[in-house]
């Protein structure tokens, strides 16, 4: 690893101290990024938990972390991060779940969990069975929904504000003074996820093109482009060096070819030297008086 | 309670003739539970905690803390930033330690990228560190002090702590808000004259005005009975509690990240892990004092040792060129532009990068899809594990404990609540 991040030696073996210990339970082992994950049964997950604890040294659960992928079938990851200190190694367990389906507690492993467990009930909605105490926390006494969904809006739904007329803080609608704002910076060419106003009339199917689509051209058609471009160019080139080639209609062309009374006239005067500067050439090259010392200064 | 005037109380026969007091004593009294409020605006709260405290008289039967009372969705705007956009949010999590909380961030794009830092860059990365933990033990022995009754160690190493701000903002611009940590380096080189007086500060002015607050405090025999003995945690309920920092290092186990999975400098830099040896809030206390002597001598070793070089990655897919060099050339100005609009794509991926920050681990758990945003960017706090905690650190203690065990926890609720 190059880059300056903590240093954290790969477990030799884990792999298959992981495979032995948990056996079926274990869906999946990665090692990506120097990091160690493991994907578990939802269902399993205290049992391996105390297994991890006590078998394999993990002393410390670290961290609880949500995450939400909407697309999938079960949206919710819940992300556990161990910490062995004996060991000096780090590792993510990871179990899915959905909006209904509680995720067993782990209260009974680590007393830290507590707190993390509602935190990802606060902020997803993810149930766990067996917390003694899931609670909201960090959201406000009485508040809806699960801020950290993906559908849930980054302005939320309610604003509060002190009422002079009621003399108590008030719950709002929220109402925004500008709609919000999500610039996309995406570069267009490596495929926005959106269509801009007016493409749909170039065909296609109206949806965006895919993430990452470098060119909506296929390589037969890039040939057929070439080609194209080879093909001799029209025989004559569109200019506009008479009026009636501007287009602009027969009143025009006629209007145009007739000259104007003082035409010719006007280009001469053009030419013609303004009586300003006849006057300075006229006028020989003199140099100026120089001036004269200021008198009757304060001395 | 069962007394009435015709029970007579045992013996008293003996006392025939003599008037006796059937008055209840102290403690045949019951008194029932009650609950009190301490905070949400509490001085000695270190910011907006509520705990709902039940009280058998003066004796703590239960806590229950509310948190959250701060909480801004740092997470969720997070989503919704590029990943510089989003490095100022750090600042404002623990708004003591600001370039501790941008760290962990910076090393997990760094980690995800995969990008080289300049030995220059690393070495200011870790001074600037050291210098933030000093600035924040500071501010919390000061506090801690205050809250257990004495005043004027804080005013003294306030002082210092105001020396701190000053460093960083003469190498950043600003006072406490920095954002000086960059993914790929730091934000700007800093002048000779800076480290020459960070140097001189270290070797001088810290030791003499620190060592002067301090010899008021730690053998102090208030401090002491205020401190020692209280919320004993040991090394089993501080690894089950998810302890870090300063709190485990109180508790004998000598866990600090920068020894043990070293980033930046560190691996360069010697220097003890002070250890406690009873666990309670005195040990808390004195491993923070010995933490900022350990972090002078990390500072003095950087300045010696600082490489001369880029101070950022020169990798002008990640890291934005200086201003001067964007006015000449076109390519920068290309890189310029695409950088500050769009930002710079982190590949897909997951990396969780905890640093050893002031108060204890604080860990970021980035989620990349391969776009310019974050997908999740999950903060750990130090002090939502430690805060859990306060209900069996607390239970048995007398109320006025609670300030101490809250000072020594060193609690911010930016960082907190998010």
């Amino acid at each position: 690893m190059a880059s300056p991040a903590p240093l954290i030696a790969p477990r030799d073996g884990i792999g298959a101290a992981l495979q032995k210990l948990l056996g079926d339970d274990l869906i999946e082992h990665v090692f990506a990024v120097g990091e160690d994950s493991i994907t578990v049964r939802r269902e399993a997950v205290a049992g391996v938990m105390i297994a991890l604890r006590d078998n394999l040294d993990y002393q410390q659960l670290v961290e609880i972390a949500g995450v939400d992928y909407p697309e999938r079938a079960e949206r919710f990851e819940v992300v556990y991060h161990l910490l062995s200190v004996t060991k000096n190694h780090r590792l993510r367990v990871r179990v899915s779940t959905d909006e209904a389906t509680p995720v067993p507690s782990i209260v009974p492993v680590w007393p830290v969990a507590g707190w993390l467990e509602r935190e990802v009930f606060d902020m997803y909605g993810v149930l766990f069975a067996g917390n003694p105490d899931l609670r909201r926390i960090l959201t406000d006494y009485g508040f809806q929904g699960h801020p950290q969904r993906k559908d849930f809006p980054l302005t939320g739904y309610t604003e509060l504000r002190y009422s002079e007329e009621d003399k108590r803080v008030v719950y709002e609608p929220v109402k925004l003074a500008q709609d919000f704002r999500n610039f996309d910076f995406l570069s267009p060419w490596e495929g926005a996820d959106y269509v801009l106003p007016g493409d749909e009339k170039a065909g296609g199917t109206g949806e965006a093109p895919g993430k990452g689509a470098p060119t909506p051209l296929t390589a037969a058609e890039v040939k057929k482009a070439d080609e194209a471009a080879k093909a001799p160019p029209p025989p004559t080139p569109k200019t506009t060096e008479k009026p009636e080639q501007t287009g602009a209609g027969a009143k025009a062309n006629i209007k145009a070819a007739k000259t104007s009374r003082d035409g010719a006239k006007a280009t001469t005067a053009a030419k013609a030297k303004t009586p300003a500067t006849k006057k300075a050439e006229k006028a020989p090259a003199k140099a100026r008086a120089p001036r004269k010392p200021k008198t009757g200064g304060d001395a | 309670m069962t007394d009435s005037p015709q029970v007579k109380h045992h013996g008293s026969d003996m006392f025939e003739g003599y008037p006796v007091d059937t008055a209840d004593t102290a403690g045949d009294q019951a008194v029932t539970n009650y609950t009190i409020n301490f905070g949400p605006q509490h001085p000695a709260a270190h910011g907006v905690l509520r705990m709902v405290m039940e009280l058998d008289g003066e004796i703590i039967e239960r806590v229950d803390p509310h948190v959250g009372l701060l909480h801004r969705g740092t997470e969720k705007l997070i989503e919704y930033k590029t990943y510089l956009q989003a490095l100022p949010y750090f600042d404002r999590l623990d708004y003591c330690s600001p370039l501790g909380m941008e760290h962990s961030y910076v090393l997990a794009i760094e980690k995800l990228l995969d990008l080289e830092v300049p030995d220059r860059a690393q070495y200011l990365r870790t001074m600037f560190a050291e210098l933030t933990r000093i600035c924040n033990h500071m501010l919390n022995i000061g506090s801690h002090v205050m809250d257990v009754g004495a005043m004027t160690p804080n005013l003294w190493i306030f002082e210092l702590r105001e020396d701190c701000l000053n460093f960083f903002e003469r190498a950043s611009g600003a006072r406490m808000h920095s954002a000086y940590f960059r993914p790929g380096g730091v934000h700007q080189d800093v002048p000779e004259k800076l480290l020459y007086d960070i140097g001189q500060w270290c070797e001088t002015r810290l030791p003499k005005l620190f060592g002067d607050a301090m010899s008021l405090v730690i053998d102090n025999r208030i401090f002491k009975q205020r401190n020692v003995d209280i919320a004993t945690v040991g090394k089993e309920d501080a690894l089950a509690w998810g302890f870090s920092g300063p709190m485990i290092r109180g508790s004998g186990i000598p866990w600090d990240l920068r020894k043990a999975q070293p980033y930046d400098a560190y691996a360069k830099m010697d220097f003890d892990i002070p250890v406690g040896t009873r666990g309670d809030c005195y040990d808390r206390f004195m491993v923070r004092v010995q933490e900022v002597y350990q972090s002078q001598r990390i500072i003095l070793q950087c300045i010696n040792a600082m490489p001369t070089g880029p101070i950022a990655s020169l990798d002008r897919k990640v890291v934005p060129p200086k201003r001067g060099e964007m006015k000449q050339s076109m390519e920068s100005l290309i890189h310029h532009f695409k950088l500050y609009t769009e930002g710079f794509h982190v590949p897909a991926g997951e990396v969780y990068v905890a640093t050893e920050s002031p108060k204890g681990e604080f860990g970021v758990y980035l989620v990349s899809d391969g776009t310019n945003k974050p997908y999740r960017c999950k903060i750990r706090p130090t002090a939502f594990s430690h805060l859990q905690a306060m209900d069996f650190m607390c239970k048995g203690h007398m109320l006025a404990d609670t300030t101490a065990i809250i000072g020594a926890i060193d609690v911010v609720f930016g960082e907190c609540d998010r």
